[in-house]
């Protein structure tokens, strides 16, 4: 969908992002990681081109993006940032209807994709006349994303949307966001750097450092199978290994056909989650139980080691 | 009970106003315009009546020892307009019975304890306005009844024998002459001032590579004094029309508006420039990105995110602009712009304080109309 063909990008003579090779395939949630400056800001607008690439050739849908017209183009493609930067003079109706309007659509269309999106972000349809100022910041940011999916792109950017939010906050766009790509299967580029974001978001994780992309590929793979110390150190060697644990679901692990009678927990717990179950229960075995809050299996805490060898 | 003072300023103000009443002179009685009176006080004005208007006063003091409540707030708003109103009907008074006894020339004028009560009476029922409500509109409603009476006064002729409005019936063609020509200053200066400022501004904006040599000249020129520079206009442009004959019949010369409203664009320039840079540079950059990455182009940006968001800032630096240039069109007067400046230097050189009074006065009513004009604009508009 997306393709990065050693791309350069230069800012007073130095290079921010340099020889960057990347694919982005459809539906797949991408996430760029890295420490601050490390080129993953500026290798998502070069893909709206709100910043330009020098050198080497970037296709979206197969053509160099240098021959759309970049209007054209951005309305093709949602855009959130981590400050919203909602219209803080238009309502949220408003603000969520800029680019149907832009594209020319006609009012009842627009309104009833409004409210099919406050529906989408579990908000309620009288939020639709109020201001921006009027909300919480994770409202705003669930506007934000409303607005940038409103006429249906085909590709999401997402610039470290999530960042300003308070951890509670984050947890619940986080997973909000995890079901709208599971619902739509959009392509989704999101740009972070909190890593436990990343590894429970991404269907492909790219770190970069100096302009250059470190290693790429699933979450588990760049932690079980770093290409250097770089990326070791960047996972973070004492937590490591419960980075690894939230990779992996409670229902997947669990032993089919035992069961304990006593309280369950549900499988898409995360083995983090579990594990911190073990201990504050002070036992070593969890019942699991599944969507339809039928008996699925036992966890044991052994169950957990077995996570090294994926 | 302890005493307490509850609210200093109508205390101070009250304070202020006995003594001014008491102290200086109430009206001023001339044998004819041009010769000096002699002042009047209180206690000769209305066969000793004049003593009366203490009662106010004294009723305002009072007041502020109470707590300031709703109720208290309005007696003390009720007062000081009583206040306000009966100065004004003594002073008409006295002017109409001093008249009656008196030669046809001579002239009553309103003396300094006059003015000075009436400006004090004016603060008090501001104040007591400005604690009762914080809504732009209501202040502006209440601030303007408090002149209904006193137009209805003037309308009824109750005001005629003051000296102030003997002057004005001399001077009715005069006057309203001044009047066009002051707002024709003000139309004049604004409208070549935004159609400069803006695109300036804007591109001050764009580019902050230039924008300190813009502010330094613009700043130079706000230095100048405005007489200095209406005078150094006189040559260039007198030079210009001799030139080309041609401008002469377009209105341009030495002197007279030409000079004038580019003088008085100049100087508008600062603030309006300033203005438009702070209110588009107080645009939040994020909005900015947002809008250019959901694909609105240029100007779509600029006509609707960054001129809604940055128009209260400009209207401010307008307002400041507007007041500015009713205050210096005064000025003008002085290379033939006309005006009410041209009334007030007539007024000065026959020192004739009435007349001064008759082009003083309307300025200042046009600067606090103007003033108050784009209060509720902007309040108009922040409340969306």
């Amino acid at each position: 969908m997306i393709e990065f063909k050693e791309v350069s990008k230069y800012f007073a003579g130095k290079a921010a992002v340099s020889d960057l090779t990347l694919h982005i395939a459809k539906g797949e949630f991408t996430v760029l990681i890295g420490t601050s400056g490390c080129g993953k800001s500026t290798t998502l607008k070069m893909i709206n081109r709100l910043i330009e690439h020098d050198k080497g050739a970037i296709r979206f849908g197969g053509e160099e993006i240098r021959r759309f017209d970049p209007q054209a183009l951005r309305r093709r493609m949602g855009y959130v940032i981590q400050s919203t930067g909602l219209f803080p003079h238009w309502t949220v109706e408003k603000n969520i209807a800029t680019v149907p309007k832009l594209l020319g659509w006609s009012k009842p269309q627009i309104d009833a994709r409004v409210s099919e999106l406050l529906a989408l972000l579990n908000m309620e349809e009288t939020f639709r006349h109020r201001y921006p100022h009027q909300l919480s910041g994770g409202q705003q940011q669930r506007i934000g994303v409303a607005r940038a999916l409103a006429a249906d792109p085909e590709v999401l950017l997402m610039d470290e949307p999530f960042g300003a939010l308070d951890p509670v906050t984050r947890a619940t766009l986080q997973q909000e966001i995890a079901r709208i790509h599971r619902l739509s299967g959009k392509t989704i580029v999101l740009v972070t750097h909190d890593i436990d974001e990343a590894l429970a978001l991404a269907d492909r994780l790219v770190l970069m450092d100096g302009g250059k992309v470190v290693q790429q590929g699933t979450p588990t793979a760049l932690l079980t199978k770093p290409v250097n110390d770089f990326v070791r150190r960047f996972f973070g060697q004492s937590e490591w290994g419960i980075r690894l644990l939230s990779l992996g679901l409670a229902g997947e692990a669990a032993r089919r056909g035992e069961w304990l009678e006593e309280e369950s927990i549900a499988e898409t717990l995360t083995l983090r989650e579990a594990l911190s179950l073990f201990i504050a229960r002070g036992t070593d075995r969890l019942a699991v139980r599944d969507s339809n809050q039928q008996p699925l299996g036992v966890l044991h805490f052994a169950d957990l080691l077995r996570q090294k060898k994926p | 009970m302890t005493i307490r003072v509850h609210n200093r300023v109508t205390l101070t103000l009250a304070l202020l106003l006995t003594a001014a009443l008491t102290a200086l002179p109430f009206l001023n009685w001339a044998p004819n315009r041009l010769v000096s009176g002699q002042p009047l006080g209180l206690q000769q004005v209305a066969n000793g009546l004049g003593w009366w208007l203490l009662l106010p006063a004294l009723l305002l003091m009072l007041l502020a020892f109470w707590p300031q409540k709703r109720t208290s707030l309005a007696l003390t708003l009720l007062c000081s307009e009583t206040l306000f109103i009966a100065l004004i009907a003594a002073g008409g008074y006295a002017a109409a019975s001093l008249a009656q006894q008196g030669h046809p020339l001579a002239r009553t004028s309103l003396g300094s304890g006059f003015w000075l009560a009436a400006a004090l009476a004016l603060l008090m029922a501001t104040d007591a306005i400005s604690r009762l409500t914080r809504q732009a509109l209501w202040r502006l409603l209440l601030n303007a009844q408090i002149w209904l009476p006193a137009v209805f006064l003037l309308l009824s002729g109750q005001l005629d024998a003051l000296s102030l409005l003997k002057e004005y019936a001399n001077r009715r063609d005069v006057f309203d002459q001044a009047l066009s020509r002051h707002l024709l200053i003000l139309g004049g200066t604004l409208l070549p001032a935004l159609l400069i400022g803006v695109p300036l501004g804007w591109y001050c904006c764009r580019r902050p590579a230039i924008q300190s040599s813009v502010f330094a000249t613009l700043n130079i020129i706000q230095t100048v004094p405005s007489v200095a520079l209406f005078g150094l206009l006189i040559a260039p442009l007198s030079g210009l029309a001799r030139e080309f004959p041609a401008l002469t019949t377009l209105g341009i010369s030495g002197i007279g508006m030409a000079p004038a409203l580019i003088a008085l664009v100049l100087y508008a320039l600062l603030p309006l420039v300033r203005s438009v840079v702070s209110g588009l540079q107080n645009v939040p950059q994020a909005v900015i990105e947002t809008a250019r990455g959901m694909g609105m182009s240029g100007g779509q940006i600029f006509r609707q995110v960054e001129v809604p968001l940055a128009l209260p800032v400009l209207l401010a630096g307008l307002r400041v602009t507007a007041v500015q240039t009713i205050g210096m069109a005064v000025i003008a007067a002085l290379i033939g712009a006309g005006g009410f400046g041209a009334v007030i230097f007539q007024g000065l050189l026959s020192s004739a304080l009435d007349l001064v009074m008759l082009g003083v006065i309307p300025v200042i009513a046009l600067a606090v109309a103007v003033d108050t004009l784009f209060k509720l604009l902007l309040s108009g508009i922040q409340r969306q």
